[in-house]
């Protein structure tokens, strides 16, 4: 059991030392521009004393390496800082909107992860007939059609011209589970399309890859039924690849999601970065960026935890 | 050139197409980008094909115009980020030691970033021009482009025909673009279309989110923007650009995809 | 046609259909009517080179087409029923419990996620030929029959916890535990080493003669199948040359082709004896690859005398192709040098001159990707004219032109890509471009392992010509001791890192010889009925001796 041990800690290890460098990155990000954040909120006609003034009250005139330590230390405890804009605290803004997103991406994920893996079988069971090329042509359109256009045709058809849904996903806490359910159908839908495509064309791979294997060939060549070969040789072999490819198409929903709920109004983390990216609202950039980058770092750590694991070389070392 | 299948001559032609009316946007739109010529949202009629938008200009010069600015960006992007990348990764490829594990962890970085949060993290403090959006996009590309340059070029390093030139004594080079690129050069340029297509859809994006080019210059995605509140009433206008991204993006997809192909069947055997 | 014939093929017709680029697909046919017949506890051999449908047959008895291949015409009997004719249900009840398969790569024939007792007996527990715990019973006493270590609990490991050898044999336990009528042996032996290969033969051959089953043995090495065999099909491009018992197919051919393969490897060349000073001179060279804490060469030195080879012959894991990259300045060794023309070589690739380069050329194993896909033949050569001599223009296309014909080419290939010449062909060019830098010596790296043996045979026979013409030495790694006895002069025995045994040829394969020599000697199978029991039997007598 140790090399499995060992190698699951040292990814781990790895993602958190990620984490590090990336708040760093995303520090440093706000910091490559042509004069500075002061700068940018009040404009070019800043009179140089309401420059001086802002610039004492953010602390800039202290070096970039004591402020990053000062929001790390603060991140770390659960100190996000304050909003510029509103001058509100930015963790508790932020609280309700996480939950949001989350419950969007959750039930995207919920429809989305089942229906790729079986369209992904089917394609594998009917490769290269027509069931299969009508889903590697899906696929093709759908890797070129930007979110916001699937957006807006499902809101144009089915909110505006035929009335089933509402065009605009507002939710609040008081809503029944029910009501809230509703108002994110179109946008869960568009969600679940964007990652569907990657999903099933990486399922189809992960799944060929293993049907194509000998050991496949000499389950066959033992006489074993079809359901009998995929249930006992074929299944235990590819649910790694196939585990990993949703938390792969999960971490890229992370990065749908930003755009869907600025599309559909939705009180959510992506719509509330948008929003402060045109504000100018850099403590609050740089706590959301920190957020996705985090959610997409620890889908992807997953991903290859779960590989490490499934690895019977490792699991059963000589 | 006689055995060009379907798919891909209708990807090259609607390519050929979109690009052509970039670049003769002015001799081809009949009125002006930003003119005022009409009401608002009139619906489409002999004067104005594409109907007018939500300010009252003709929508098909705001297209044709949107469509020169958004195809200039993302070649512009997509050119950088293919020349960083693939020199970084032929670099990295070759040279290899502690030069390529300095560039590769530090693309890993970057890339454990999603792109889109990372753009607008850095567009949050820089100002939104046309020469940023490109140096912004071309470079946060270019990480893709680096893994799969030198994907390709170290698989290629170790094959037994860059050894012999080695042994041979031959510079390096000669065993970049003698020995490694023409191998490399199918992939990589199949990939420069998706990288095509991902700058397209980037950029349009970024408008659409308010964070691309900004009016009153036209780009497809800002004239989705633009029109989005027409939705709600019916009025399609919005779903215009994004029918033109997409169609472009098929498109050369569908090329790339050619490319591809034939070229894999070129290559033959191992490689 | 007797009682016992239990496996009747007739006129088999089998296929695949290509989808060429740009055209309308077609079929392919593989196999053009192929009849034999098996009885009972017999064993047919299957013989050919690549490409000659020997695997495509052998899956047929099992209603099975690999790949896209599908069987088109023909009548396969498998105990009075044509299995052709009847359904995927029937199919499957004969699969796994009336016929049995054993491919090539066992490693890869394992699911891994699965122990092996659960695979062995799957089956025979499917098929309800045993229970459980009766075919566990079963499988055991056949690991032990077979020869495996730990019979009782070896089922109990996973497939990458055991040996290629050990698997190999694991597989052919799966095959008969069903109690089939008839096992296909697909190259059962053919990834293994040599000193490995003849246990797993035996153990197969053992096998078959205790449990009674027919066999249908495929390879490509006649020697092997004389061992094993009752009657021989001899196989070219999917239609039959020769079929005939072993005997009068190994004692007596009666085509031009199986002739030639039985006669294969029968090149003779009188050994000649070191002469003044070696043009390359080896001196105790240790060797570790980077990063790793031991060494793969111990304390190695040989000597290679101007136009004369030098054989290094071992098994994988020798370090012979360790050795090659050593001498070519890719791996510096940890300890001592080499001479070379009189002069000491720089250890490293960078500190040598562009002579030093020049005189030691190198020929790969696998000459497909030795050459660069995307160069012209007459690049390929060229470069080097153009490189060490500066050759331009017409002189070196005169050049070039003259090498072309010293391979037995000719011009007409000046202009052609290396995926449009066959395996022999590549191999000629990659020699073409050595001769090219005009080398003192050539290091040929399992030059012939990759072809087949009548296209091993002339190239072999080419570089003997070229040692003669252009006075070239060669230092030649192999692990086939054919090869060794038909173009050496000295022989380096190589065993886990250390020279063994190294002289003249003719000293070398001689008694007295050290353990591990006679038995890498003893292993190779010869030409000759009864070769194996001889064999089994001389080690057991000196086993027992000791």
């Amino acid at each position: 059991m140790l090399p499995v041990v060992k190698l699951v800690a040292q990814r781990i290890a790895l993602g958190v030392l990620l984490l590090f460098a990336t708040s760093i990155l995303i520090f440093v990000g706000t910091l490559i521009l042509p004069g500075d954040v002061a700068q940018a909120i009040l404009g070019q006609s800043a009179t140089p004393q309401s420059l001086a003034n802002l610039r004492e009250e953010m602390g800039l005139n202290d070096p970039a390496w004591l402020r990053y330590f000062q929001w790390l230390g603060g991140v770390l405890q659960g100190d996000l800082g304050t909003s510029l804009s509103n001058g509100r605290d930015i963790a508790t803004q932020i609280g309700a909107r996480l939950g949001n997103t989350l419950f969007l991406a959750f039930w995207a994920a919920i429809v989305a992860v089942p229906l790729a893996i079986f369209l992904g079988l089917l394609a594998v069971r009917y490769r290269d007939r027509w069931p299969d090329k009508l889903i590697s042509g899906f696929t093709l359109a759908s890797i070129s059609l930007p979110e916001f256009f699937l957006g807006y045709v499902l809101i144009f058809f089915f909110a505006v011209k035929w009335r089933w849904f509402p065009s605009v996903a507002t939710i609040y806490d008081s809503m029944s589970f029910g009501q809230k359910l509703d108002a994110i159908v179109l946008p869960a839908a568009v969600l679940t399309l964007v990652i569907l495509a990657h999903m099933m064309r990486m399922t189809r791979a992960a799944i060929l890859n293993v049907m194509q294997s000998a050991y496949i060939e000499t389950a066959e060549l033992k006489g074993l039924t079809t359901f009998d070969v995929i249930r006992k040789h074929a299944f235990p072999n590819a649910i790694a690849p196939i585990v990993n490819v949703v938390m792969l198409n999960l971490a890229y929903l992370v990065v749908g999601v930003v755009v869907v709920e600025v599309v559909f109004v939705y009180p959510g983390m992506g719509q509330y970065l948008v929003d402060h990216v045109s504000k100018r609202d850099v403590p609050v950039v740089q706590a959301c960026g920190l957020i996705f980058a985090a959610v997409y770092i620890g889908l992807n750590m997953t991903a290859d935890i779960v590989s490490i694991l499934a690895n019977p070389r490792l699991r059963h070392p000589k | 050139m006689k055995n060009i299948p379907l798919a891909a001559l209708i990807g090259l032609f609607f390519t050929g197409l979109y690009f052509l009316a970039a670049i003769l946007a002015p001799l081809l739109a009949p009125y002006g980008m930003a003119q005022i010529v009409g009401d608002v949202w009139e619906p489409s009629s002999s004067r104005h094909w594409l109907g007018t938008d939500s300010i009252g200009r003709d929508l098909l010069s705001r297209m044709i115009y949107g469509g020169r600015t958004t195809i200039f960006i993302a070649t512009a992007a997509t050119l950088l980020s293919f020349f960083t990348g693939s020199v970084l990764g032929l670099i990295a490829a070759v040279i290899g030691g502690w030069v390529d594990q300095l560039l590769s962890r530090f693309i890993d970085l970057i890339m454990s970033i999603p792109t889109l949060i990372f753009a607008l993290v850095v567009l949050s403090v820089m100002p939104v021009t046309i020469p940023i959006l490109i140096l912004v996009m071309g470079l946060l590309d270019s990480t893709r482009v680096f893994r799969l340059a030198r994907a390709v070029a170290v698989d290629i390093n170790v094959m037994d025909f860059v050894e012999a030139a080695k042994l041979r004594g031959e510079g390096r080079i000669w065993v970049i673009f003698r020995e490694i690129l023409p191998n490399a050069l199918s992939p990589l340029v199949a990939e420069m279309g998706l990288r095509f297509i991902f700058a397209v859809l980037f950029v349009s994006t970024l408008s659409f989110l308010g964070l691309g080019v900004q009016p009153p210059q036209a780009d497809w995605g800002g004239i989705v923007k633009e029109n989005k509140d027409g939705i709600v009433y019916g009025i399609p206008a919005a779903l215009i650009p994004a029918v033109a991204i997409a169609t472009l993006a098929i498109s050369v997809n569908l090329v790339a995809d050619w490319v591809l192909n034939r070229t894999t069947s070129l290559k033959g055997g191992r490689g | 046609m007797s009682d016992d014939t239990f496996l009747r093929v007739r006129d088999l017709k089998i296929g695949a259909t290509a989808y060429p680029p740009g055209e309308p697909p077609k079929w392919i046919e593989i196999v053009h009517g192929v009849s034999f017949d098996l009885e009972k506890g017999k064993v047919l051999g299957l013989i050919g080179e690549s490409g000659a449908g020997k695997s495509t047959i052998g899956l047929a008895a099992l209603g099975y087409g690999r790949g896209g291949v599908d069987i088109s015409g023909g009548e396969v009997w498998v105990n009075g029923r044509n299995i052709l004719a009847s359904g995927m249900r029937d199919l499957r009840r004969l699969r796994g419990a009336e016929v049995t398969y054993v491919s090539q790569s066992a490693a890869a024939s394992f699911n891994p996620a699965k122990k092996l007792m659960e695979q062995v007996i799957e089956a025979s527990v499917r098929h309800g030929r045993f229970s459980k715990s009766k075919a566990e019973k079963r499988a055991v006493e056949l690991f032990a029959k077979l020869g495996l270590p730990d019979p009782e609990t070896i089922g109990n490991r996973y497939p990458h916890q055991v040996s290629g050898g050990q698997l190999q044999r694991v597989m052919t336990a799966m095959a008969l535990c069903p109690q089939p009528d008839l096992v296909v042996f697909d190259e059962p032996t053919t990834a293994l080493d040599v000193t490995t290969q003849i246990d797993v033969l035996k153990a197969i051959k053992e096998a078959i003669a205790d449990t009674g089953v027919a066999a249908i043995y495929i390879t490509h090495d006649l020697a092997v199948v004389a061992q094993v065999a009752d009657d021989i099909m001899v196989l070219r491009m999917g239609e039959k040359v020769e079929y005939g018992t072993t005997d009068q197919i190994i004692n007596a051919p009666q085509e031009d082709y199986t002739r030639a393969l039985v006669s294969v490897r029968s090149i003779r060349h009188e050994e000649k004896h070191p002469t003044d000073e070696p043009v390359l001179s080896v001196q105790n060279i240790t060797a570790r690859y980077r990063g790793t804490s031991f060494d793969v060469l111990h304390d190695v030195s040989v000597d290679v005398y101007p136009g004369q080879t030098l054989a290094v012959v071992g098994e994988s894991g020798s370090g012979k192709s360790t050795l090659a990259r050593v001498i070519t300045g890719l791996l510096p060794p940890r300890d001592g040098q080499i001479e070379f023309t009189g002069r000491t070589l720089s250890p490293a690739l960078e500190g040598r001159t562009r002579e030093d380069l020049r005189e030691l050329q190198m020929i790969y194993q696998m000459a497909d990707v030795a050459m660069n896909p995307r160069h012209t033949v007459g690049t390929i050569i060229g470069r080097p004219l153009e490189f060490y001599f500066g050759l331009k223009g017409a002189a070196k296309k005169k050049r070039i032109k003259e090498l072309l014909d010293e391979i037995e080419m000719g011009e007409g290939f000046l202009d052609r890509y290396p995926a449009e010449l066959s395996g022999g062909q590549k191999q000629r060019v990659c020699i073409a471009r050595a001769l090219a830098a005009k080398p003192k010596l050539i290091i040929c790296d399992e030059v012939t392992s990759a072809l087949d043996p009548l296209v091993a045979d002339g190239i072999l026979k080419l570089l003997l010509n070229l040692q003669k013409s252009e006075n070239v030495a060669y230092l030649f790694i192999t692990h086939d001791i054919a090869t060794v006895r038909a173009i050496a002069d000295s022989i380096a025995v190589m065993y886990q890192g250390r020279v063994q045994r190294y002289g003249v040829k003719s000293t070398v394969l001689a008694p007295p010889f050290d353990d591990y020599t006679d038995l890498l000697l003893s292993s190779v199978p010869e030409m000759e009925l009864g070769w194996l029991e001889e064999v089994v039997e001389h080690r057991r007598m000196t086993s027992a001796g000791n």
